[in-house]
């Protein structure tokens, strides 16, 4: 606990705290006990945030000069990345930042899989974190149509004539979310705004996604439920934030060289012709964090079939806290589960790669094969996992059981080994 | 178990490996060396002059550069051209304006506040007079293209003979770089085509390279100013988590748990 409490001393800030207890807020917030155990894996919430204030931030500046007109959009772009001082700057600060923004949540979301923070009494945590997940995902979708680039164009055809796959209603529904008969201004208008909207619904998500947090406290390494405070926590200030704003500081470096010296490496050439609904590109590619539910659309021959397998792939993980059904959440003490995750992993890496080429004969039935796989390891491996694997002993506390009183982890494992050779 | 996830892993790096194979059917573009490539990368001022008169003298006349405007050419990180010569320039196209008071276009010489004068009235005006094609807009041509500048460099110098068995219709070429080998752009560049004022011999490889460098610029007008604001922000970066980690070792000693 931090030895000082703030109290508001002066009459107008203990009258309004009073009424709202904004300005004591700090208090639960720097003093929030929090695992020290906890490993760099666990820094990318912050990191998180800070990516989506960024795009807030520049978001709105660029939509200052933004034109969200079929016939002006793309050269409005050009106009921020020539004439509005310091344009191209924030124009790549905001596209890279998109895929920053994937990357760092992806490592989220797997730091999750792994260490089993999914798991009760975290369930609601994750839950909102998988909306945050798809909202993030329509919000890249949108922003990457306002260029109005090819693949702009293109990938939007692409996107919304999925939902013509609807039975009965499907034409009707796409005529309806296009505006129109094509793609054309109604629908960047409309995605515009959508644009502009969702970040906003993800603040608010991101704040429900932290109280909830602050409720069971953080899941950490070793997987344990912790006393709180107690001598395996530590206050969140300073020792949390500063961990945090050291990595923060790394992921900005990495961040910085994206933005100054390969701006475009992580788009696509295309996007630089503006669109053209007559000339289609010779492949339609998604953005990069994208490409593995595409690469699953693909793989089914069926239009509907491939749409709804697409959208199970990601609602299967709102599941996840009830098809894992193992009490042990950290994948250290679950040697079999520790496989099946790392294979997921190259599942999801190879999805990736398949779903960036075209698909047809060795792609396709790569991409068929690791299909399967995603939807066998959540449907069928980890309901069976839970009861067949033998894990290891779970130690009680952070600190206790383990020798030379280190809660490093690498350490707890090397006691591990040494117990089991004995 | 075990065995069994590595047999898996070992397969999956095969596939990675055997995917990259098969990418790297891709054609080997020309190599040069561009000066603007690298973290302190720079225009070379004379390549961009040169270029420019490349695509003044060869390019412009089928193709625009729409976003471009004439006082870009004195703009610092580009061809830097001084301001009078960049009026000079201006002033040496005839810009259509108006309406006047009496309600009536007119023809003036340009201003530095123009943009570049495009070659035809209209996309159709323009594939009407390339037969069906058209000459795509120049400005941001250099990241619009798979290979970026590599490709652009190969494609000017890429027109061959036809290999045997490929017949081509009236008004299409063979290029070796081009998507599908056939270009409906005839070669354009040959040995002296232009005179370079610099007394640069214009070879095709030259002014290759020069209207290259060009449209690199044109398409990243700002690329100087990134690359010293990139150095910058890195190194200030750097710093500072270096000094922030030092602090957080600092503050975490304070306890014993390893961060």
């Amino acid at each position: 606990m931090s030895d000082h409490q703030y109290t508001p001393q002066s009459k107008f800030g203990k009258w309004f705290n009073d009424r709202l207890p904004l300005l004591t807020l700090a208090n639960h917030l720097t003093d929030y006990p929090t695992p020290k155990n906890l490993n760099y894996w666990w820094t990318f919430g912050g990191i998180l945030t800070f990516c989506l204030i960024t795009q807030i931030v520049t978001g709105l500046v660029l939509a200052m000069h933004y034109i969200a007109h079929a016939d002006m959009a793309f050269e409005s772009v050009e106009h921020i990345m020539r004439d509005v001082n310091y344009g191209w700057l924030i124009r790549y600060i905001h596209a890279n930042g998109a895929s920053m923004f994937f990357l760092a949540v992806y490592i989220h979301i797997f730091r999750s899989l792994f260490y089993g923070s999914y798991k009760s009494p975290r369930e609601i945590i994750w839950i909102i974190g998988i909306i945050i997940y798809l909202l993030m995902m329509a919000a890249a979708f949108m922003g990457y149509v306002l260029p109005w680039g090819q693949m702009s164009f293109w990938g939007a055809t692409v996107i919304t004539n999925l939902f013509s796959a609807i039975p009965l209603v499907g034409e009707g529904i796409v005529t309806w979310l296009w505006g129109g008969y094509s793609v054309d201004n109604p629908t960047l208008t409309r995605f515009f705004t959508l644009h502009y909207l969702i970040p906003f619904l993800i603040l608010g998500l991101v704040v429900l996604h932290i109280w909830a947090l602050h409720v069971p406290g953080n899941n950490n390494p070793v997987g344990i439920d912790i006393k709180k405070p107690s001598k395996d926590t530590v206050p969140f200030h300073p020792y949390i934030v500063i961990k945090d704003g050291f990595a923060l500081l790394m992921f900005m470096i990495v961040f910085a060289f994206f933005v100054f010296y390969t701006p475009n490496i992580l788009g696509h050439a295309d996007n630089y012709i503006e669109a053209d609904p007559l000339v289609t590109p010779a492949h339609i590619v998604p953005e990069w964090y994208l490409l593995p539910f595409y690469a699953i659309l693909r793989s089914v021959p069926d239009k509907l079939l491939g749409v709804v397998a697409m959208l199970s792939a990601i609602f299967i993980l709102a599941a996840l806290p009830w098809l894992d059904t193992s009490k042990i959440r950290s994948a250290v003490f679950r040697p079999l589960y520790k496989q099946f995750y790392w294979i997921l992993v190259a599942d999801v890496l190879i999805l990736g790669y398949v779903g960036a080429m075209p698909a047809e004969g060795l792609y396709l039935l790569i991409a068929r094969v690791a299909t399967a796989y995603y939807f066998l390891h959540f449907l069928v491996v980890l309901p069976i996992l839970g009861f067949k694997e033998r894990t290891l002993p779970v130690p009680l506390s952070i600190t206790e059981p383990i020798l030379a009183g280190s809660p490093n982890l690498a350490t707890a494992r090397e006691n591990k080994r040494l117990d089991k050779l004995k | 178990m075990k065995k069994f996830s590595k047999i898996l892993s070992f397969i999956g790096i095969f596939f990675c490996f055997s995917f990259q194979a098969i990418s790297a059917e891709k054609i080997e573009y020309l190599k040069t060396d561009w000066s603007f490539k690298g973290l302190f990368g720079k225009f070379d001022r004379a390549a961009l002059q040169r270029g420019y008169q490349v695509y003044t003298e060869v390019c412009s006349s089928c193709h625009s550069m729409k976003y471009l405007s004439y006082r870009n050419l004195a703009e610092k990180g580009g061809p830097e051209f001084t301001e009078e010569q960049a009026k000079a320039i201006a002033a040496s196209f005839e810009v259509v304006d108006g309406p006047n008071s009496d309600g009536e276009m007119f023809t003036r010489p340009g201003k530095l506040s123009d943009k570049f004068v495009m070659p035809y009235e209209n996309v159709k005006a323009a594939q009407a007079a390339n037969g069906g094609a058209y000459p795509p807009d120049m400005s941001v041509l250099a990241k619009a293209r798979g290979g970026g500048v590599d490709y652009i460099y190969s494609l000017l110098q890429g027109y061959e003979d036809p290999p045997v068995g490929v017949n081509l219709d009236d008004g299409v070429y063979y290029n070796k770089f081009m998507y599908g080998n056939k270009i409906k752009m005839a070669n354009q560049l040959s040995d002296g085509l232009v005179e370079y004022s610099d007394g640069t011999v214009a070879s095709v490889e030259q002014m290759s390279k020069d209207v290259t460098t060009f449209l690199m610029w044109s398409a990243e007008p700002h690329l100087e100013a990134r690359h010293q604001m990139g150095f910058k922000a890195i190194v200030y970066l750097i710093i500072l988590t270096v000094l922030v980690y030092f602090s957080m070792k600092r503050i975490w000693s304070r306890i014993e748990t390893e961060v």
